[in-house]
């Protein structure tokens, strides 16, 4: 005899705390939320010795197919599989439609702020942004003043990061304007989800990712310099060593392009060529992966390799596109985030319909004291870092490590803002043989060429250790895959 | 395609070869071993390692088996096993993107058995058989390679480094062995010898092969006749050298590029040396400077196709 359906249901989430942050399958009350309840009822319907085989063979899935990531900060080049969570997050077509309308809104209006700040910096002039926010921003590139971009695109790739607050409602955390990773994994996630869960996948109705690369080559192509008809378009990876290198691979593959690293560009005359076995060839859209700093020697930081010198040059002379553009970073510098919608407001004429997390920045003096005498209930981050590195969350840190970013709070307070801790949302994950709540966020990867294109879905990120509230995989986060149903 | 990512797929293909061709001397070599009154293990041994071109840190220390596993393990050392099959995977993985993914879902298997906590006790316990299953993953290899790449430039250039290191090595075997083979007076048939000369055939998968061929009749011009003149057995030096001008055609009719006459005349003359001469002709002129002749070719031609796809100067690119 096997157990009934509701004595498996009550197993699997025999223990599952519910309180004020919004749990994504549960009412606080405890009963399951209306799309969750088809999955709550396959879920109690499946032997726990099948949940876990499809676990093990999702598993090795994900070991077959080599979906690693690099760990900085132990051995060079070591590769980890990426953590993911079987139980797939849901999101509803009403839901999509708003943060698709919220994030189509926030990146048209930031592309309109780099454009400006790039040109006649209107937005400062009229005060709307402090100036010396944006001229002491280390992402802010000079020599990007005057340029023309092709279509005036600055951002052609932006992984915004999502949090649902306690009212059910997402807010924006932070925007990645330079070089965002994780796409690979919701594109890998689907793959694994499709063959795990066949027949739930097939009842709920999913509205399909797949098209991704298809549509950032359409979006590179969109971008390439005039009179090319077929043009070359190339992926720049930093190489083997770098955390995210599976996916430069990964991308390239199904774009069909070259993925190619500094050592295999030359400039001559102002053009960019990529070193063949059939001689030079000539580069028309270059899709980034390595930052502003690494790319040309000549014109950004001298002693690196991963780039190509001349680069610069090429792209200021219109013979090649590259993309993400140069100094994009200066708009998701955190500080200016505080910003943003202002500066929605200020070029579209539009209220933000996604809103902003509270964010205190610490150049002002009475925002700096409030934030200083607080900091055990803060989170405070570094405005130049991203991937979770450079960060302190109040409550969970030590007295010595609250003291060590005070100080450094003082010693350069523009380096740092604060935010409140964040009650955000939870989804059920399988760890173990149980369901457990873990925090998540969600990452949409928006495309920008002749116009704004979001694959419904995203990166939907796991913070896999109890009560831990950092997601990035770097430090221990997790994924699942995110189901944007066309109801 | 990307002149790195030739130079890359040449060298997963030529790192593979080496390991396979260490194994199969390696297995050879202590199966040699289980009869006694031939040669001493220690004069096998340096025979093996001269066979393997000399690598630098394996000189004797009075037993096969430690000495063995080092060539198998010992990843400080350039020439083992686990060394080329790391490199070759390194290779493979700085063009994931030009590989199928079968091909790097078993050359990753391999490099995982090679590297798995038991591989060395599995070694221990029974040599032949683990060296056989490694001499199997890298079969297994080149088969998903024929079957799911496209047989485009990459594909060549990974044939290309395959020949060429075959032609190389098996050089080096018969270099080493030409004296024992040659050198020595027709002494009586004795079964040692016999067992010797089956182990330089079996050194190279050629044992079935010269049997069809000239029946189970061992002798020494046939041997050196069969492993350098014929056109069509996989490990003869013949064969790797068309092979190698096959593939380099190849890569010329695909390309837009002038072909580089340096390297057709360098591999055209291998292959001519080949093609026209008697075994008989080449003992007579010294077959061990004839070897030693193909192996500087060889080098040649290595250098020539650096120089002209991978490392070429831009100038000489702008102006052609």
């Amino acid at each position: 005899m096997s157990a009934s359906p509701s004595l498996q249901f009550d197993a699997l989430f025999g223990d599952y705390p519910l309180d004020r942050a919004f749990d994504e399958m549960r009412e606080p009350g405890g009963e399951v939320r209306a799309p969750y309840r088809a999955m709550a009822e396959t879920l109690s319907r499946l032997p726990h010795e099948e949940l876990q085989r499809r676990k093990q063979s999702a598993d090795l899935s994900f070991l077959n197919q080599g979906i690693t990531f690099t760990v900085y900060g132990h051995d060079e080049g070591t590769e980890k599989i990426f953590p993911y969570d079987l139980l797939p997050r849901l999101i509803t077509s009403q839901e999509w439609s708003k943060i698709e309308r919220g994030l189509t809104q926030r990146v048209t209006a930031l592309n309109h702020f780099l454009q400006d700040i790039y040109s006649d910096a209107k937005i400062l002039n009229e005060q709307v942004v402090p100036r010396e926010l944006v001229y002491s921003c280390r992402h802010y590139r000079r020599q990007m003043r005057g340029l023309q971009v092709p279509r005036n695109v600055y951002i052609t790739v932006v992984g915004s990061d999502l949090l649902r607050m306690p009212d059910g409602e997402f807010v924006v955390l932070e925007d990645n304007l330079r070089v965002p990773s994780g796409v690979s994994y919701m594109l890998a996630n689907r793959r694994v989800m499709k063959r795990t869960f066949p027949h739930l996948f097939h009842s709920y109705g999913v509205r399909p990712i797949e098209q991704y690369p298809q549509l950032l080559l359409a979006t590179l192509r969109s971008l390439a310099p005039e009179g090319r008809p077929e043009p070359n378009i190339v992926l720049l990876t930093p190489g083997v060593f770098n955390s995210a290198y599976f996916e430069h691979t990964y991308l390239a593959r199904q774009m069909g392009i070259d993925l190619v690293e500094g050592r295999d560009l030359v400039t001559h005359d102002n053009f960019v060529y990529t070193r063949t076995t059939d001689g030079l060839k000539r580069v028309d859209v270059i899709y980034r992966r390595v930052d502003d700093d690494f790319s040309d020697p000549l014109v950004f930081r001298p002693d690196s390799i991963l780039g190509c010198a001349g680069l610069f040059n090429a792209y200021r002379a219109g013979n090649v596109t590259v993309t993400n553009a140069f100094g994009t970073g200066l708009a998701d510098d955190k500080a200016l985030y505080a910003y943003v919608p202002r500066i929605i407001r200020y070029y579209l004429n539009e209220d933000p319909i996604l809103p902003n997390v509270e964010t205190y920045l610490l150049t002002e003096e009475k925002e700096r004291r409030h934030v200083l005498a607080n900091l055990d209930k803060l989170v405070v981050k570094a405005v130049g870092e991203s991937g979770g590195y450079g960060m302190l969350i109040g409550p969970h840190a030590s007295a010595a490590k609250r003291e060590e970013f005070a100080q450094q709070i003082q010693a350069n307070p523009r380096n740092y803002i604060a935010q409140p801790t964040l009650s955000f949302s939870r989804a059920p994950c399988l760890i173990g043989d149980r369901l457990v709540p873990r925090h998540v966020d969600l990452r949409p990867y928006i495309l920008f060429g002749d116009k704004v294109n979001i694959v419904p879905g995203g990166l939907t990120r796991v913070a896999l250790d109890k009560g831990s509230l950092v997601v990035n995989s770097s430090q221990g986060g997790g994924s699942k895959d995110t189901w944007v149903l066309q109801q | 395609m990307l002149s790195r990512v030739a130079d890359s797929l040449y060298w997963m293909s030529r790192y593979l070869e080496r390991a396979e061709n260490t194994v199969r001397q390696l297995d050879v070599t202590s199966s040699l071993m289980l009869d006694p009154g031939g040669a001493s293990a220690e004069i096998r041994w340096q025979r093996l390692v001269a066979s393997l071109g000399n690598p630098p840190g394996l000189n004797w220390q009075g037993d096969f088996d430690s000495m063995a596993h080092k060539l198998v393990f010992d990843d400080e050392n350039h020439a083992c096993v686990t060394s080329s099959i790391d490199l070759a995977r390194e290779n493979a993985r700085q063009v994931r993107e030009e590989i199928s993914s079968e091909q790097w879902q078993r050359l990753n298997r391999l490099y995982h058995q090679i590297h798995a906590p038991e591989a060395e006790t599995q070694f221990t316990a029974n040599p032949s058989d683990f060296l056989s299953s490694i001499i199997d993953g890298i079969h297994l290899f080149k088969g998903v390679t024929d079957t799911t790449m496209i047989h485009g430039q990459g594909w060549q250039f990974i044939r290309m480094g395959r020949y060429l290191e075959r032609c190389y090595s098996t050089a080096t075997l018969l270099e080493v062995f030409q004296p024992e083979l040659l050198g020595l007076p027709e002494r009586e048939h004795s079964g040692y010898q016999y067992l010797e000369q089956v182990g330089l055939l079996r050194c190279c998968t050629a044992f079935e092969a010269y049997c069809q061929v000239y029946t189970a009749d061992i002798a020494p011009e046939r041997i050196l006749e069969f492993l350098l003149l014929n056109s069509d057995f996989p490990h003869s030096i013949r064969y790797c050298v068309d092979s190698a001008l096959d593939a380099l055609e190849s890569i010329q009719r695909a390309s837009a590029r002038r072909p580089s006459d340096e390297l057709r005349s360098a591999i055209g003359r291998l292959h001519a040396m080949l093609g026209f001469t008697t075994v008989g002709e080449i003992i007579e002129g010294g077959s061990a400077s004839f070897l030693h002749r193909i192996r500087e070719q060889c080098m040649t031609i290595h250098e020539i196709l650096y120089r002209y796809y991978v490392q070429y100067s831009i100038q000489s690119a702008l102006t052609a």
